[in-house]
């Protein structure tokens, strides 16, 4: 019998922690095989020097127990806050947040803003799954309008929030949205916001329906979802989900430049201080 | 020795950067805003990091953070800013994440009076937070006790790996007076070493000593979660087991070590008749009143509780036994009071004073005027 070669992906993860807890034909596994195929072709063999930060969340338990590195799996919504500490904290490391959409654009969107304003070098990653899977499917600021969940059951009719174009138009360095159609592209935006774009605020939003409780509720499955994203989503227009691709690419100095441009400042004994 | 002439709020400042801090992160709040002003100017030019957060909420979870990141840190807030941070507080407990908090406590419910002085929030400190944990709670009652104690956070926060809350007031906060400080502080020391790294992050066989904190980013793959994990960090939301050892291990390791938590001062006679128990800056005015009742041929003491939670109820006990009238003087509308009554016997007679709002304290002639009324 031919001996069957271990996927590449597995040195990145905590083999004591497979399988994942995710529905089959989650695209959580879209996510995470796209970002390993980036480090596999940077070249990162281990990923020591990287932390993950993630909330509360389906998406959120992509790193936690899951990447094979330090992870540090905090409360819903601040995810945000508790990466900024740790790379202040440790300039030196890499650090890298994942969550959903209630993660990211409901509770902790304030966080999220802020931290693009500051231009705050962290690299974001959103698994925008239109609902709150983990919970069971409720609606959240980016649920389409009319899609029928738990609390909207009959057709959601709050306007949908378009997280990539409003951190596009803060001070951050790198805004993409893809869907998890758009493979080679959602691996090649992520290599790029970790070699290319290594400074300041980085966000890549994915589209990833909730197989659950989207896809499963269209009468759908994940085969047939992808095949209807990969007509949808064509990168470079506008689509359902809002528009797809590098919309924002620049390599202006991060928060900690910044910071220390304002130390040398301080410590050569500012006379209005 | 250095002597500065410091309110409350700088020597807590002055006390963080001899600890050893090197990440603040805060939000403007009325009255601790003066701790964030010196940090704002000081940390910067000493190598920290300082950052004003977004909100309290951001703040309390950046200090976390950068405390798991391995690097001293605080924070600094007051009334609705210390509501806030309560979630994060109890995720600090639960990650085990050495930080300090400073709550200058102020009156509220809601916003409250912003520049007024109380100690509404020493229930809250203790037992604000969903779940069960003991969080520890010091009490400094003038400017120097600010500085000794804000040391003394931080050492049993590193010591212990836990959330240290100082509770000052805003009378502590902004009063001034000369503050002594040694040349030279040792920085407090983690309660582990580089040895202890390859143990379980989450878990060790004596519960009163701290599991090992790694450094990040040097392959020890720390596996951190503020839902129920076990000793290396994996999450167990299901087992009962897994819960209860877990919240019986973070209770332990504070109250296992509670002799060396617990902090008071006793002034006055021994095995005294009226006993007064008080903490923070009512402590003060408590102070006078046993040298007035004292000098009117009473025999009178003063308990006073530098650390206010974990409270040692031997401790109290051995004082209040002995008392036939307890005063509890708080700037709230009754508090502690209810553990003092919970220690006390039949024959005891156990009085709380409360008085909050509008800045008043509690004067020392009110607290005479009661003990002369009950021993009549």
């Amino acid at each position: 019998m031919r001996r069957l070669r271990k996927h590449f992906s597995r040195k990145y993860l905590r083999e004591e922690a497979l399988p994942t807890p995710f529905c089959p034909g989650c695209f959580n596994g879209v996510v995470m095989n796209a970002m390993f195929k980036a480090f596999e072709e940077l070249g990162v063999e281990r990923l020591k020097g990287y932390v993950f930060v993630s909330g509360i969340g389906c998406s959120s338990w992509i790193p936690s127990p899951h990447i094979k590195t330090d992870t540090i799996h905090t409360l819903h919504g601040r995810a945000v806050a508790v990466a900024t500490g740790v790379k202040l904290a440790k300039p030196n490391l890499n650090v890298i947040v994942i969550g959903g959409d209630g993660d990211l654009a409901a509770i902790g969107f304030n966080h999220l803003v802020h931290a693009a304003r500051r231009n705050m070098d962290l690299l974001v990653i959103l698994v925008n799954n239109l609902v709150y899977g983990m919970t069971r499917g409720q609606a959240s600021p980016t649920t389409p309008e009319g899609m029928r969940t738990v609390t909207t059951p009959y057709g959601a009719y709050e306007p949908v929030m378009d997280v990539a174009e409003l951190i596009a138009r803060t001070n951050a360095n790198y805004v993409a949205r893809w869907c998890v159609a758009n493979f080679n592209q959602l691996k090649n935006s992520i290599k790029e916001a970790l070699s290319k774009y290594s400074r300041g605020f980085r966000f890549i939003e994915v589209i990833a329906p909730c197989i659950t409780y989207v896809v499963r509720y269209e009468g759908k499955t994940p085969g047939q979802k992808i095949k209807e994203l990969m007509k949808v989503c064509r990168p470079n227009t506008e689509t359902p989900y809002g528009r797809i691709g590098i919309l924002k690419a620049e390599d202006k100095p991060g928060y900690l430049d910044r910071y220390f441009e304002y130390v040398k400042k301080a410590t050569e004994g500012d006379k209005n201080a | 020795m250095r002597a500065e002439f410091l309110s409350g709020n700088e020597a807590v400042a002055k006390a963080a950067l001899d600890a050893g801090l090197k990440f603040y992160a805060g939000y403007p709040i009325t009255p601790s805003s003066e701790i964030m002003h010196y940090l704002a100017r000081e940390l910067p030019r000493k190598g920290g990091m300082f950052i004003q957060s977004e909100d309290e909420l951001a703040a309390i979870n950046m200090v976390v953070g950068a405390a798991l990141a391995g690097v001293k840190s605080m924070t600094a807030t007051s009334g609705p800013g210390f509501s806030l941070m309560q979630e994060g507080l109890g995720y600090a407990v639960m990650v085990e994440a050495p930080i300090v908090i400073v709550n200058v406590m102020r009156a509220g419910p809601g916003t409250g009076q912003a520049t007024k002085a109380a100690q509404g929030d020493v229930m809250q400190a203790r037992w604000g937070r969903h779940g069960d944990q003991v969080v520890v709670a010091l009490t400094p009652s003038s400017p120097q006790e600010a500085y000794d104690l804000t040391i003394k956070a931080f050492e049993i926060a590193w010591g212990l790996r836990v959330p240290v809350v100082v509770l000052s007031d805003e009378f502590v906060g902004h009063g001034r007076e000369v503050v002594e400080m040694p040349d030279e502080v040792k920085e407090p020391e983690p309660g582990w070493g580089p040895e202890d790294y390859g143990k379980p992050p989450f878990g060790s066989e004596d519960p009163r000593k701290p599991p090992p904190l790694p450094p990040l980013g040097e392959g020890y793959d720390l596996l951190v979660t503020g839902s129920t994990h076990d000793e290396w960090g994996y999450r167990d939301v299901h087992s009962f087991e897994t819960h209860f050892k877990l919240v019986k291990r973070l209770k332990e390791k504070v109250l296992g070590n509670i002799e060396k938590v617990f902090m008071y001062e006793y002034f006055g006679d021994d095995k005294a008749d009226i006993l007064i128990v008080a903490y923070g800056s009512m402590s003060r005015p408590a102070k006078a009143a046993v040298r007035r009742l004292q000098a009117n041929n009473f025999s009178a003491g003063l308990l006073k509780l530098k650390t206010l939670w974990p409270i040692n109820y031997d401790v109290l006990k051995s004082y209040v036994k002995d008392a036939r009238v307890v005063i509890v003087p708080e700037l709230n509308l009754g508090q502690v009071v209810y553990d003092v009554k919970i220690v006390a016997g039949n024959d005891t007679i156990v009085i709380p004073i409360n008085k909050v709002g509008g800045g008043v304290p509690i004067y020392a002639c009110e607290i005479v005027e009661k003990a002369q009324k009950v021993l009549g």
